[in-house]
């Protein structure tokens, strides 16, 4: 981006180094002083110059002087030589006798008088810049007054040149200088047209004029073609400055399409190298005439803002989809174009400007953010960690911990000896993970309030690490579930409050339960048994084994006890136990799972499986096939390390597009991918995926394929076909065909450091030069306790500072109780807080 | 096994017999108890020889005037019993909550009495295996290739038994008073004997020799009852809160200070010792004159013919006759029981007191045999606490850690976690590790990273002057960088003629942290493990080389270093920087955001939202985090894309305002009472 602009800079430099290369001559005096003989015959044809004549300097012509004087160097890069000439006293010919002649400069080319001006207009550079090349200009603009002196210039130059129309203010300001002297540069190739009637302007149709600021219009008249027609117009939308208009001049004058038949990434247009995107429209030779119109009609409507090239894709040879119809090529190097597969113009409108607003915005972000760090030295003393913020911002409140029994090193063991359950909550008081975990164990509290045989907990390890160290604790938070005097589990689910409190209420019924009556058995299977669990029940996992020993049983009790307080498991090993697998059309060992009450029964047989192959097995049975994404359970189904196809909703989803999504995700044998819906009322984060994926948040629903693990590729279902199976699965052999284009990928950016630290090491040696801190340390340094103090040298360092000017070294706020007030008044930036991620 | 070990120890190798045991420790003051602990914890074959029939015997003599000044403060307000240590001073380490010292004494500064009791039962109790009445009067070598360092150490007690040893443990400390010898010193009594009745000094006129703790004990027992007082010494006052050196002169015992400054009668004054001589007169009275008049002096004259000085100037400040001359010039290590060949030499200038032995306490001569306790002191004399119960309980365990290493491939003992708990475990030790607080520039903790900084392990307490050697004294590897936690006063705050109360000397911003003059936490980065090169050419004054990377964590008037903007942000920029990784908490909601818009994971969200350990986080805490504008919140967004409604505008406005609250807390007051 920046290397293009430079680009056009410095063709723009090179252009004003050639309008001035002849004249300019380094060192010497701009502004010659001749007598009037020597300035007359100096005079060449064609030359122009600017003369002022004076006697001597009067004391009222000085100001002016100087103002002639500084733009000599202007002026003379357009080929215009400033002349003082020095009148003899005696001297009374036409410029040096006449009393009045002495307050006006002359403009002469050769030896004719074009032009004399008053020294009042010619008040500064910028007017008199403005002024002389206005007057020598005089054929190349035109100025008109008059909305019919307009038009008539118009419709004379229709189908012959181009106009470029200006309104200033004023003559002689900065903006007149700059439409002169593009003028200048301009003037063969356009005409131009200046007024500065603001009335003018509303009729060269300009919805609302400002009569306050310049503007510049483009008028297409070269292509004019209906002589009833005004010319088409483009505005500049830039303040009038030399550069701006330069550039809006290239723009203009570039070719509304430019036909490529070359491999888009080596194309480079004007628009590219003045910082602007390219759109190329993908043509084929079949509908070229149509592609044709519509790349002019796009053109047209994103002049100035882009180009437009029309791509030949018969010519070209590209390796990408079939089905795109437009490419966006971006002037940031390295960043590969873009095809893409686009309904209407609007599109590739709304696309252009949109990416021009982001930057634009990123631009202005850019620049905020480089004035903050030169003010305060990168905002790293601003909190940029949500947990830690979010617990810090809540501190004052207290946190209802009566339901939750606090527990020292003396109270810990017999605590536990009191109940048959005891949840603990290992934490740290300074910890903001911790506590906001304990925030959480307090909801559970509150729902498991009046639940017997169960005490919650909480031992703060800063006040006794003892009990911390002795019970294996090294990360905060951690929560353990001790039964009376024998084991205990460390809980590894979410630290949430309901994920939680369902831990502690399955991990109360033993895992696997054993269940005594085959009506028992067929009770678990629909959910019904053990009562106290019934309302945290989803799917009942029953073991049935045709001995009471056996490795598969040993293996499920293991399971159990591994998966205890995630998933319900029972058992049953009775006599009757063939009678039950034989109902459900397995032999035991076997595995029952009952989803949804007992609704429907799946038999697994169980071989011989090594209890952590069964966990695994249990695990991955529990996952449903088409299930609502959440926070909470995304984690279990990322770590099958599966692409996703996810469909978003604004709510839930209907029957038709369950059932449609179902067969998808059962319709492969083998699952490749993890067919999911996220229900973005529930899961509102949703739309941050969304977000983050398009541009324009489509309307929901929206079909996804991401693929999480392998590229990060995004793809979206076309809009406009139906979600059925057919339609999806026909989608999904595109993309894996390649035939499809990823609407993003995900970003592949390693997590760096949000900001920098301190820089402590640095600061020391600045500070203390004398310290020898490198390693190549000198054997001659006697170790010294009192550093020689340097009383010379640059006081502003911090040399190792005496302690009574160390009190004011640091410059920060007394660090003391006096000055406290006003410094923590001074804080009131205080309130900045990152707002990125 | 036991009986094996029985055999061994009976062994009757070449005809004399000897008592053999792995280690050998001789002394059971506190710190040969305290390695016969951790030897015992180890179930090591250990002995510990004390030639009292007593442990600590020193301390049923000394100090003479029974009070201690090691503090025994009750409390703190604090349950944490590891940061209690910080101030708990006389406590040994063990398991035993019992044998804490403010169970045997309520005197914030003790009698030394209760010390004697303490040890007694920290012996007994523990039941560590000491042998006493067996005073070990020579020590020598025997070469042998097949022992644990190449020789075996033979020593011998007032008995003439003999015992053989693997490793031996000097405890002895230091307790051989330092004499000086000059002309009339005969006349000089000594502070291991004279009398601590004041009754006995009354109406005299005394001078002391030295400007110790026991010089000015000494002299606070008996400021009230004599004419005066003066005080003699080569070295200027050192006062212990300008020194931050808990052996120079603690406030409570300076008396005299303040009687002198007042005009009191009483002084100080400072020469030589060597210089001066003492001369009776017939009235018993002592004079002070210098040896350079003796040795010009006729030796047939009488006691009358010698020149005093102020003979020739008439205001000679200790022209006034002394009743009485006390020495207390302190103690030295008993170098008189080791045979020539294990070359136990006396450390260089103020250190001669001690023998030389390298950082990691072992002889710099004799290999397998360490230095414990007091007489360790030279590794941090006058700098920090080695030579004191509340330092060298620490360096003793290090050094038992060392041998349990190299003898027993028992590696250092260490945690290992995962990087997510970087922060918070430095967090925690800095603020309650009391060894790191005590033994402070001496002890740090090491943690070594793992490969790709995605775990790491904990070390506590290595010395920290053998970084170099860290992979050999600790079984540990560190190829993958480590960072050294250790603690620091400012390095020119402390001093004998320093101002340590001027105005703004403590440092309250984070960003001027490395300025802090207190005792604050510095944590030192290196890429790879230093070499011995390196921390040999280390700048003079620094505890190590330079690191590629420094934070101090800014000084603390509570010594609490948990305030989440001031101390802990600024820690783990710093760590981040250190790693190039992203060490923030996440909440669920932007793990699972991540999780579907970034290839990668930040560490938090990878080590626990990915294994389903995400925090959820209660509403109110989201909510205050989407106010703090660290996370969004997705319900107010407007589907139609790029139309912004009202409310969030309305929302983005309320965030501006709640932004211009001030939410730090006061971080850094300063106590400044005479302000």
């Amino acid at each position: 981006m920046s290397a293009q602009k430079d680009g056009w800079v410095f063709s723009f430099l090179f252009l004003l180094f050639c309008a001035s290369s002849i004249p300019a001559r380094g060192g010497e005096r701009l502004l010659r002083e001749l007598s009037p003989q020597e300035y007359f015959g100096s005079l060449q044809a064609g030359r122009a110059s600017l003369a002022y004549f004076s006697h001597n300097v009067s004391p009222g012509a000085q100001p002016f002087l100087e103002q002639i004087e500084n733009s000599a160097e202007a002026l003379q890069d357009y080929g215009i030589s400033v002349v003082k000439v020095n009148c003899p006293k005696e001297d009374v010919s036409r410029y040096c006798g006449k009393e009045n002649a002495l307050r006006k400069a002359y403009l002469f080319r050769g030896n004719m008088l074009i032009r004399e001006f008053p020294t009042d207009a010619l008040f500064n550079v910028n007017s008199i810049v403005a002024n002389v090349l206005f007057a020598l200009l005089f054929n190349e603009v035109k100025y008109v007054e008059t909305l019919a002196d307009l038009q008539n210039i118009e419709n004379a130059l229709k189908g012959k040149l181009n106009m470029v129309f200006a309104y200033v203010p004023a003559t002689g300001t900065a903006e007149h200088r700059a439409v002169m002297e593009a003028a200048f540069v301009y003037g063969t190739v356009h005409q131009f047209v200046l007024t500065t009637e603001a009335t003018l302007l509303k009729d060269a149709g300009s919805d609302e004029p400002d009569a306050s600021s310049a503007q510049l219009l483009f008028c297409h008249c070269q292509w004019a073609t209906d002589l009833g027609q005004p010319c088409r117009r483009t505005a500049m939308g830039q303040t009038l400055t030399m550069l701006n208009i330069h550039r809006h001049l290239k723009l203009m004058g570039a070719p509304l399409v430019t036909e490529v038949a070359e491999d888009p990434e080596k194309v480079s247009t004007v628009h590219l190298q003045l910082g602007l995107p390219l759109v190329f429209i993908l043509s084929q030779k079949e509908t070229y005439e149509a592609d044709r119109t519509t790349a002019e009609f796009v053109a047209w409507q994103l002049l100035g803002k882009a180009g437009v090239a029309l791509l030949s894709r018969d010519l070209v040879d590209l390796n990408i989809l079939l089905r795109a119809n437009v490419a966006l090529k971006t002037p940031d190097e390295g960043v590969p174009i873009k095809y893409l597969v686009l309904e209407d113009t609007d599109e590739v409108i709304t696309l252009v400007e949109d990416k021009n607003e982001v930057k634009q915005i990123q631009e202005d972000e850019e620049e905020n953010e480089e004035d903050e760090d030169e003010k305060e030295n990168n905002n790293q003393d601003i909190q940029d960690d949500q947990v830690a913020e979010a617990v810090s911002r809540d501190k004052k409140r207290e946190l209802p911990l009566e339901q939750i029994l606090a527990l020292t090193e003396e109270t810990f063991h017999s605590a536990l000896l009191g109940t048959a359950r005891t949840v603990v909550l290992f934490y740290a008081s300074w910890e903001a993970v911790s506590l906001a975990v304990l925030q959480s164990y307090t909801e559970v509290a509150d729902h498991l309030k009046g639940t017997g045989g169960v005490l919650l907990s909480r031992v703060n390890c800063w006040d006794w690490p003892g009990v911390c160290t002795k019970e294996n604790v090294t990360q905060f938070p951690t929560i353990k579930i001790y039964e009376k005097g024998e084991r205990s589990v460390i809980y590894n689910g979410m630290w949430g409050t309901e994920e939680l409190t369902s831990f502690i209420v399955l991990s109360r019924v033993s895992c696997p339960l054993k269940l005594a009556t085959i009506d028992e058995a067929e009770g678990y299977l629909r959910g019904e048994f053990p009562s106290e669990l019934s309302s945290y029940h989803h799917t009942s996992l029953l073991g049935v084994f045709s001995t009471a020993t056996g490795e598969a049983r040993e293996a499920f009790e293991e399971a159990g006890n591994i998966l205890s307080g995630h998933v319900t498991m029972g058992m049953y090993f009775e006599d009757d136990a063939l009678a039950l697998s034989r109902k459900y059309a397995v032999s035991p060992p076997a595995l029952l799972l009952a989803k949804s009450g007992g609704q429907s029964v799946e038999g697994i047989a169980l071989s011989k499986q090594s209890a952590q192959d069964m966990v695994q097995m249990i695990r991955y049975k529990l996952l449903d096939n088409f299930p609502e994404i959440t926070v909470q359970n995304l984690p279990r189904y990322l770590q099958l390390r599966k692409p996703f196809l996810i469909l978003f909703s604004d709510g839930g989803i209907s029957q038709m597009e369950s059932k449609e999504m179902l067969k998808v995700a059962k319709g492969r044998p083998q699952q490749a991918f993890v067919a999911c819906w996220l229900n973005l009322k529930k899961t509102p984060v949703g739309r941050g995926v969304l977000k983050a994926y398009f541009a324009t948040v489509p309307s929901p629903p929206v079909l996804i394929w991401v693929n999480l693990h392998a590229g990060g590729q995004v793809f979206k279902f076309p809009s406009e076909q139906s979600i059925t199976e057919t339609n999806i699965l026909s989608w999904l052999e595109k993309l894996k065909a390649g035939l499809e284009v990823p609407s993003s990928t995900l970003s592949e950016e390693d997590w760096k450091p949000p900001l920098p630290a301190y820089d402590f090491l640095q600061m020391m040696e600045t500070a203390v030069p004398e310290l020898p801190l490198h390693t190549s340390h000198r054997p001659g340094d006697t170790p010294d306790q009192h550093p020689p103090q340097s009383p010379g040298g640059d006081t502003a360092l911090r040399e190792e500072p005496s302690q009574e000017t160390k009190a004011e070294k640091v410059g920060s706020p007394g660090r003391d109780l006096r000055g406290t007030a006003p410094r923590l008044a001074a804080r009131e930036k205080q309130g900045k807080r990152h707002s990125e991620l | 096994l036991g009986l094996a070990l029985y055999a061994s120890s009976l062994c009757a190798a070449s005809g004399a017999a000897f008592l053999y045991h792995d280690y050998c420790v001789i002394g059971a003051g506190p710190s040969g108890l305290q390695v016969a602990y951790f030897l015992q914890q180890a179930g090591r074959d250990y002995i510990v020889f004390e030639r009292s029939h007593a442990p600590g015997s020193f301390f049923a003599l000394y100090p003479r005037h029974r009070k201690l000044i090691s503090i025994n403060k009750q409390y703190t307000g604090k349950s944490n019993s590891e940061f209690n240590l910080r101030h708990d001073w006389n406590s040994l380490l063990s398991h035993d909550r019992q044998l804490l010292f403010r169970h045997y004494s309520r005197d914030f500064f003790p009698n030394a009495d209760a010390m004697v009791h303490y040890l007694e039962d920290f012996a007994s109790l523990l039941k560590l295996r000491v042998q006493y009445n067996t005073a070990i009067v020579h020590v020598t070598l025997e070469r042998d290739g097949q022992a644990w360092n190449g020789h075996y150490f033979l020593l011998t007690d007032q008995d003439r038994q003999n015992y053989k040893c693997s490793s031996l443990l000097v405890a002895t400390g230091t307790w051989v008073p330092n004499v000086v010898n000059f002309p009339g010193s005969e006349y000089v009594e000594g502070y291991e004997t004279v009398s601590i009745n004041p009754e006995d000094f009354a109406g005299q006129t005394v001078l002391i020799l030295g400007r110790g703790n026991s010089a000015f004990e000494t002299a606070e027992n008996i400021l009230g009852v004599t004419n005066f007082i003066h005080m003699v010494s080569r070295s200027r006052v050192r006062l212990s809160w300008a020194t931050h050196y808990v052996g120079d002169l603690r406030a409570i015992n300076n008396g005299l200070l303040d009687t002198y400054q007042l005009k009191s009668l009483d002084g100080l004054l400072e020469g030589d010792l060597e210089d001066l001589a003492i001369i009776k007169d017939k009235k018993g009275k002592l004079h002070i004159t210098l040896r350079f008049y003796l040795d010009n002096r006729n030796t047939s004259a009488g006691i009358d013919s010698i020149t005093l000085p102020q003979d020739e100037l008439d205001n000679f400040a200790t022209r006034a006759p002394y009743d009485r001359v006390i020495r207390c010039l302190g103690w030295k290590f008993d170098f008189s029981i080791y045979n020539r060949s294990l070359r136990m030499m006396p450390g260089k200038g103020n250190k001669k007191k001690y023998p030389q032995i390298k950082p990691s306490y072992e002889s710099r001569s004799t290999r397998g045999l360490f230095v414990l306790g007091t007489a360790s002191h030279s590794v941090d004399f006058r700098k920090s606490a080695g030579g004191f119960i509340h330092g060298f309980r620490y360096t003793t365990r290090a050094v038992h850690r060392l041998l349990e290493n190299r003898h027993h491939g028992v590696p250092w003992p260490s945690t290992v976690y995962p990087i997510t708990q970087l922060t918070n475990s430095i967090i925690k030790r800095v603020n309650e590790a009391s060894g790191l607080y005590q033994m402070f520039s001496v002890l740090a903790d090491i943690i070594l990273l793992r490969e790709n900084a995605t775990a790491f392990e904990y070390l506590e307490e290595y010395p920290v002057g053998v970084l170099a050697e860290l992979e050999m004294q600790t079984g540990r590897k560190a190829p993958n960088g480590l960072f050294v936690i250790i603690m620091e006063y400012g390095r020119n705050f402390s001093g004998a003629d320093k101002d340590v109360f001027y105005y703004n000397r403590a440092v309250g911003e984070a960003q001027h942290a490395w300025q802090s003059n207190f005792l604050h936490p510095v944590i030192y980065y290196y890429k790879r493990l230093p070499t011995e090169r390196e921390m040999r050419l280390r700048p003079p004054d620094w505890p190590l080389p330079r690191p590629d990377a420094v934070h101090h964590i800014v000084e603390d008037f509570l010594t609490d270093w948990t305030a989440p903007n001031a101390h802990i942000l600024p820690l783990r920029r710093f760590l981040e920087n250190c790693l190039s990784t992203d060490l923030r908490n996440f909440f669920a909601e932007s793990c699972f955001l991540f999780a579907f818009t970034r290839q990668k994971l930040p560490p938090f969200c990878r080590q626990g939202y990915a294994r389903m350990q995400g925090l959820v986080g209660s509403e109110g805490l989201r909510h205050h985090a989407v106010e703090a504008g660290l996370l969004e919140d997705y319900t107010l967004i407007d589907f139609s894309g790029d139309r912004a409604p009202e409310s969030r505008e309305g929302s983005q406005d309320r965030l501006l305002r709640d932004h211009t609250i001030p939410v730090r807390p006061l971080q850094h007051l300063v106590n400044a009472k005479d302000e």
